[in-house]
C-alpha cells in the first residue's frame, strides 16, 4: 500500500493534519516511523512531516535551554553550551543513527530506546506542543504518561540549565560501544551545603515509557551523597517500576541491577 | 501515487519517481541503478546501507526517499577515480578488511565520513566511527587497521 507523505512549511500546519489525518504519523529523522513502513505497518497511511527551520533550533541563554524537537543527537554533540547532555546523546546509536535521531523522537520512542527522554525528564523538561491554534505547553512527565493516546506534534522541549556537571546519566548496555539499553538512569541532584535539595532522578527501560523514580528522589532529599546517605533511596529504588521480560533482559534482572547502577550514579563513580 | 526527486548522486544530477514512504536504500538501487548500495536490515540496525548525505553518514534504509530532494548522496559507487580505488578501498583490500564483503561498502562511507572530517583519527575515533556498523567475519581489527592506514596514506593505491 502507497502512502501519503504531506509536507508542510509551519509545523502549526503540520499539526493540524497530524490531528486531521486518519492513520497519520509525524516523521522526522525516520529512525522509527521509516523502520515500521519497512515492517509493512498497515496503521500508517499518511506521513506528516514538517520543513519548518524552528524544528531544529537551539537556543542557550544562562538560565534556560530550548530544543527544537527536530534538534538531532549529532547536533547536540556539535554544541559546546549542550556538553552536560553529551553523555547522553553520544550512546545514541552510532554516529548515522546520531545524524537521525532527534529530540522529539526520543519521547515517543519505547524502550529499549528513549534513552535522552530520560536525560530530559531529570532536567524537569516542558514539551511545547505545535497545535493550529497556537502552541501550549506541557510537563514532560504528563507528555510520556499519555504520549500512546493520541497525536500530538511536539515542537521543542524547555528546561533549566542545569550546572555544568549537575547531569548525570548511565546506559547500561550488553554490547559495546553501540548497543541498545537494558535500562537508563538520568539524575539530577542538587547539593545546599552537601546536602541534596529537589533530587530528580528518571529511569527508562523500567517501565513502558520513561518514569520519575519518586520514592528514590524523597529518600535522598536532605541527604548526603554517600553510602550511608543514599542506602535509603536504593532500597526504594525499584518503587513504581514495571519492566518488561524481553530478550535482552528479564524484569527480575533490570530490578537487581538498577540499584547497583543508582548506587554508582549517585556515588559519581562515572558514566557508563 | 510517485512523486519526482532530484538530488545529486556522487556529483551528478539525478532525479526519480518514489513511491510514499518509498526508503533511500530502494529508492537508490531500484528506480536510479546504484547497487554499491548494500540492505541489510531495514531497521536502522546493521549499517550496510550507509550512504553520506550532505557529507554526513546516514542509514539509506530508514531515510525517507523525498527528504533527500536537492541534497548531495554518496555512496561506495563513487568512491573510485577511474582506474583508481579510493585510499580507504586499496587499504581495505590490503589489509583484509572484507571476507563476505557484506558489510563493507557501509564500513568504507562509514570511514570516509570519518576521514573527510578528521584526516588524522586515532583508533579510538575509527572504533567510535564504525560503531554502528556490524561485521560478523573480520572482528573489526583488520577494518580498524585499513582506516588507519588510509588515513596515513599507507595504501599502496593512493588517490
Amino acid at each position: 500500500m502507497s502512502i501519503t507523505v504531506k509536507t508542510f512549511p509551519r509545523l502549526a500546519d503540520a499539526a493540524s493534519a497530524l490531528g486531521q489525518e486518519r492513520g497519520a504519523r509525524f516523521i522526522a529523522g525516520g529512525t522509527l516511523v521509516m523502520r515500521a513502513i519497512n515492517e509493512a505497518d498497515p496503521s500508517i497511511e499518511t506521513i506528516v512531516r514538517s520543513t519548518d527551520p524552528a524544528f531544529g533550533n537551539i537556543a542557550v541563554s544562562s538560565g534556560r535551554v530550548e530544543l527544537g524537537a527536530g534538534v538531532t543527537m549529532a547536533a547536540i554533540l556539535a554544541e559546546r553550551e549542550l556538553a552536560f547532555l553529551h553523555p547522553v546523546a553520544r550512546v545514541v546509536g552510532g554516529p548515522a543513527v546520531r545524524e537521525a535521531a532527534t529530540v522529539g523522537g526520543n519521547l515517543f520512542a519505547h524502550p529499549p530506546y528513549g534513552d535522552f527522554a530520560a536525560a530530559l525528564l531529570a532536567l524537569d523538561a516542558t514539551a511545547v506542543l505545535a497545535g493550529g491554534f497556537g502552541q501550549r505547553e506541557l510537563p514532560l512527565e504528563e507528555l510520556l504518561s499519555r504520549r500512546e493516546r493520541g497525536a500530538v506534534l511536539v515542537s521543542s522541549v524547555a528546561f533549566k540549565r542545569p550546572a555544568a556537571d549537575a547531569l548525570r546519566f548511565v546506559k547500561v548496555t550488553r554490547m559495546h560501544p553501540k548497543g541498545v539499553s537494558v535500562l537508563s538512569i538520568a539524575a539530577q541532584l542538587p547539593l545546599t551545603s552537601g546536602r541534596v535539595t529537589g533530587a530528580r532522578i528518571a529511569y527508562n527501560g523500567m517501565a513502558p515509557a520513561p518514569l520519575r523514580a519518586k520514592s528514590a528522589e524523597r529518600a535522598l532529599e536532605g541527604r548526603t551523597l554517600d553510602a550511608a546517605g543514599i542506602a535509603q533511596a536504593l532500597a526504594v529504588a525499584a518503587d513504581g517500576t514495571s519492566p518488561a521480560d524481553d530478550a535482552l533482559a528479564s524484569a527480575w534482572w533490570r530490578r537487581e541491577i538498577l540499584p547497583i547502577h543508582l548506587r554508582r550514579l549517585l556515588l559519581g563513580a562515572g558514566h557508563a | 501515487m510517485k512523486t519526482p526527486i532530484q538530488f545529486q548522486l556522487n556529483g551528478e544530477d539525478v532525479a526519480a519517481f518514489v513511491e510514499g514512504g518509498a526508503n533511500l536504500l530502494d529508492t537508490l538501487r531500484e528506480a536510479v541503478g546504484d547497487l554499491s548500495v548494500k540492505g541489510g536490515c531495514w531497521q536502522g540496525t546493521c549499517g550496510t546501507c550507509t550512504v553520506l548525505i550532505d557529507g554526513s553518514p546516514r542509514l539509506s534504509c530508514i531515510t525517507l526517499a523525498e527528504s533527500v530532494a536537492g541534497r548531495s548522496i554518496e555512496t561506495t559507487a563513487g568512491l573510485r577515480r577511474g582506474a583508481d580505488l579510493h585510499p580507504l578501498q586499496s587499504a581495505f583490500m590490503e589489509r583484509f578488511a572484507a571476507q563476505c564483503g557484506y558489510c563493507t561498502p557501509g564500513m568504507l562511507m562509514a570511514a570516509k565520513a570519518l576521514l573527510d572530517k578528521n584526516p588524522n583519527p586515532t583508533r579510538e575515533n575509527v572504533v567510535e566511527a564504525i560503531g554502528g556498523n556490524i561485521c560478523r567475519c573480520t572482528g573489526y581489527e583488520p577494518i580498524i587497521n585499513a582506516v588507519l592506514d588510509a588515513a596515513r596514506g599507507d595504501s599502496r593505491h593512493r588517490a
